[in-house]
């Protein structure tokens, strides 16, 4: 009685350019290849295409292309075939929809909508190629007092600093939602680039403590793989109480992805759910919040910054103030494009608030309430490029974390199928088959690519408005102009319209 | 060491003075709310004479830590290894999320005792409870044991609402001769008719050497529940792909 759901996309095969060499039946964990020994020729099943392109990327003769299919239910405005298709699936299962990845829906994005500025004739621009340009930034409380002993030499009373050499680092992602491989790519670049990547709340595998200096690890309500030594391995922890494309949302692995490997690292049997509830139940409050994070403080002896992450929720520049109060070194706060390895849709639909206008309202406040120096803010949720990073860090950003776009460099092609488990560019599995097609000697030497460039890009946007440190770019509003955006957006952006002058 | 503590000593300043103490053997005596003591140690003996304040041994790995009054809130949490006896009653959230170790409470706890407890190969953390315990015990509860004895004279009941809600591992242990009330769906419980398991009567032996005033053969001649989850998966049948 199951309502049948007619194929995305359809797996078109050029016959006269395919070999029947098979790379396409090999490389497709959804089995949708396969040769037919009757009609002596390669067949596809296209219902069980999730357009990863893995075929068409493989196939030497370029015999395949992936197109969406031209079958449509009766035009309708106001019912899209996606969403008649939704109902069909609840109908069939009762399930809750689950989804992977990001927002992919219509909402604005507002760094397409904000232009950077440059000099003209005055305050000339500067050449990175030929001068010093600073793009290092450091991480953590910069409110200390100072303080000189009685010989009137100065005191260190600084708070532990994150020093990054460049303002990108690597979301939070899981040993579990992604392989072993994707997380040796992510740790080595970290290394190689002097940034830093976060184990998410699925613990430290025993061999990645020796990129320790590069590595956040998560703290979430599940308390996964958390115990001494991988508090003592990393160079900041950070309490995970939301995440962007789930706010007010928990997490849960499902027992079938908690392989031998997984399960020794999260510390917990193998094949039984890992749940992280939405809310840390022994946290109802800042002050509680407070005491988490002193707690990690006392058990690393205060010597590493501890951040906060949030999503970005209506109310954000309350929580972030409430978050700074705390005791926090750095919050982040996850926009609601951010990524994630499974979210029910709903959640991920339709939850939370962008990024660009989280960011500018948290600053804004932080700044009122003379506290902006008491917490370093990184921003997530959709980092596209490097010059969303140049918008985020004139928005009041120190940094940004960035997730799909890492994944993207890995070889993902945002099929959006994580949750199944099933990744045939060896990102989001564990099936052993899949994971040793993601080369990490290549993967994270395109992640040092990826992140390089963007460095570069950086110092060329910086050079080209005069700044030759991107301490002199942070919350320079004054170089952002809004294009098409209303009265409302431009006032919590907290910046002009185009054409408006200073 | 013997350290004698005031209201005007800071946290940071006690648990500064406890990470450095060369001796293995440490003593407070007047402890008077100070949070944090005793976290993320590993291999010392902690004596508190006094009432220490809430996360008493946070992320404890191994070593013994003894209150001689009553603890607060989030006793043990996350903790790998190690013991923690409290003669008095503790708090709300006591052993979140604990992995391994054992925390032996001679009176009550408050809500959320054993949430998130798991267990993993060798490591098969205990909570043992003289008294009763507030609502939410064993809540999203993994693994491990949790034994509740019910020695409690204040006429409540041995558990309170919402027990085990979300558990899909371990053993929760109640001494009563009746069964509860209101224990959620996802939890199956059994009494023990005549003979206790090997494990439950290891640990009330072990506990019972804490304890002066307790005694194992009265605890174990009588009426056990033992509470354990329907489901290892609970979320499997929840989702459908899109």
């Amino acid at each position: 009685m199951d309502t049948f759901i007619p194929n995305e996309y359809e797996v078109v095969r050029n016959a006269e350019y395919c070999i029947g060499c098979r790379v396409c039946e090999r490389q497709c964990a959804n089995s949708v290849h396969k040769f037919d020994n009757d009609l002596g020729k390669m067949i596809a099943d296209s219902s069980k295409c999730v357009n990863c392109h893995r075929c068409v990327c493989l196939c030497h003769t370029h015999a395949i292309k992936i197109v969406k299919s031209d079958d449509v239910y009766r035009v309708n405005a106001n019912w899209s075939m996606q969403t008649m298709n939704e109902v069909y699936r609840q109908a069939n299962s009762g399930g809750v929809l689950l989804s992977s990845m990001g927002n992919p829906n219509d909402y604005p994005k507002y760094f397409d909508k904000i232009l950077v500025n440059a000099s003209q004739v005055t305050n000339p621009s500067i050449d990175p190629l030929r001068e010093p340009m600073e793009t290092c930034v450091y991480l953590g409380k910069k409110d200390a007092e100072i303080k000189r002993d009685n010989q009137g030499r100065l005191i260190d009373t600084l708070a532990p600093q994150l020093k990054l050499n460049m303002p990108i680092m690597f979301s939070a992602m899981s040993y579990g939602s992604i392989s072993y491989n994707a997380h040796e790519s992510l740790a080595r670049a970290a290394e190689e680039l002097g940034i830093f990547y976060n184990t998410g709340e699925g613990g430290l595998h025993k061999d990645f403590y020796k990129y320790g200096n590069n590595t956040i690890v998560q703290v979430a309500s599940g308390r996964f793989g958390v115990h001494a030594d991988y508090l003592a391995a990393a160079a900041a922890i950070e309490i995970k109480m939301g995440q962007g494309a789930k706010p007010g949302i928990g997490g849960h692995l499902p027992g079938i992805k908690i392989s031998d490997d997984v399960s020794k690292t999260r510390m917990i049997p193998k094949g039984v759910d890992a749940i992280s509830p939405a809310p840390h139940h022994d946290i109802y409050s800042i002050e509680d919040l407070r005491q988490l994070i002193y707690t990690l403080k006392e058990a690393t002896d205060y010597r590493k910054p501890i951040i906060v992450k949030i999503a970005a929720v209506h109310n954000v520049a309350a929580i972030a103030s409430g978050v700074a109060r705390s005791g926090a070194d750095i919050i982040a706060i996850d926009g609601f494009r951010g990524g994630t390895g499974a979210a029910p849709t709903r959640i991920r639909d339709n939850v939370g608030i962008p990024i660009e206008l989280a960011l500018a309202r948290v600053d804004e406040r932080l700044r009122q309430e003379g506290i902006r120096d008491s917490v370093s803010v990184v921003v997530a949720g959709s980092i596209h490029s490097s010059a969303d990073v140049v918008k985020a860090i004139a928005l009041g950003a120190d940094a940004c974390y960035i997730g799909t776009a890492a994944l993207l460099a890995l070889g993902c092609h945002l099929c959006r199928s994580c949750h199944t488990g099933k990744c045939n560019w060896g990102i989001a599995t564990q099936r052993p088959d899949l994971v040793k097609r993601l080369n990490p000697d290549i993967g994270y030497k395109r992640l040092v690519n990826l992140i390089t460039a963007w460095n570069h890009e950086i110092k060329e946007m910086m050079g080209g408005m005069g700044l030759n440190s991107i301490e002199a770019l942070r919350g320079n509003r004054l170089m952002l102009r809004g294009v098409g955006l209303n009265d409302a957006e431009l006032k919590v952006l907290g910046i002009r319209h185009a054409g408006e002058d200073m | 060491m013997v350290i004698n503590i005031d209201e005007n000593m800071n946290f940071q300043m006690l648990n500064k003075r406890i990470r450095d103490a060369v001796d293995k053997e440490t003593v407070l005596n007047g402890c008077i709310g100070q949070r944090y003591i005793g976290t993320g140690v590993s291999d010392k003996k902690i004596v508190i004479n006094g009432t220490p304040g809430n996360a008493l041994g946070a992320y404890l790995n191994g070593g013994e830590i003894y209150v001689y009054a009553n603890a607060q809130d989030a006793t043990g949490d996350t903790m790998n290894s190690g013991t923690i006896v409290i003669h008095g009653n503790a708090g709300d959230a006591t052993g979140y999320a604990m992995r391994g170790g054992k925390i032996y409470v001679h009176g009550n706890t408050g809500y959320r005792a054993g949430i998130h407890m798991k267990a993993y190969m060798e490591y098969k953390p205990v909570i043992v409870i003289g008294g009763r315990a507030g609502s939410f015990l064993g809540e999203y509860q993994a693994g491990g044991i949790i034994v509740v004895l019910g020695q409690n004279d204040d006429g409540l009941p041995i558990i309170n609402n919402f027990c085990g809600t979300g558990m899909h591992g371990g053993k929760i242990y109640l001494r009563c001769k009746s069964l509860p009330h209101r224990i959620p769906s996802q939890v199956r419980a059994e009494k023990l008719c005549g003979n206790k398991d090997a494990e439950l009567i290891g640990i009330i032996d072990d506990y019972c050497k804490y304890f002066d005033d307790m005694n194992a053969d009265h605890l174990l001649d009588a009426d056990y529940f033992v509470l354990t989850p329907n489901s290892e998966n609970p979320y499997k049948r929840m989702y459908t792909d899109n």
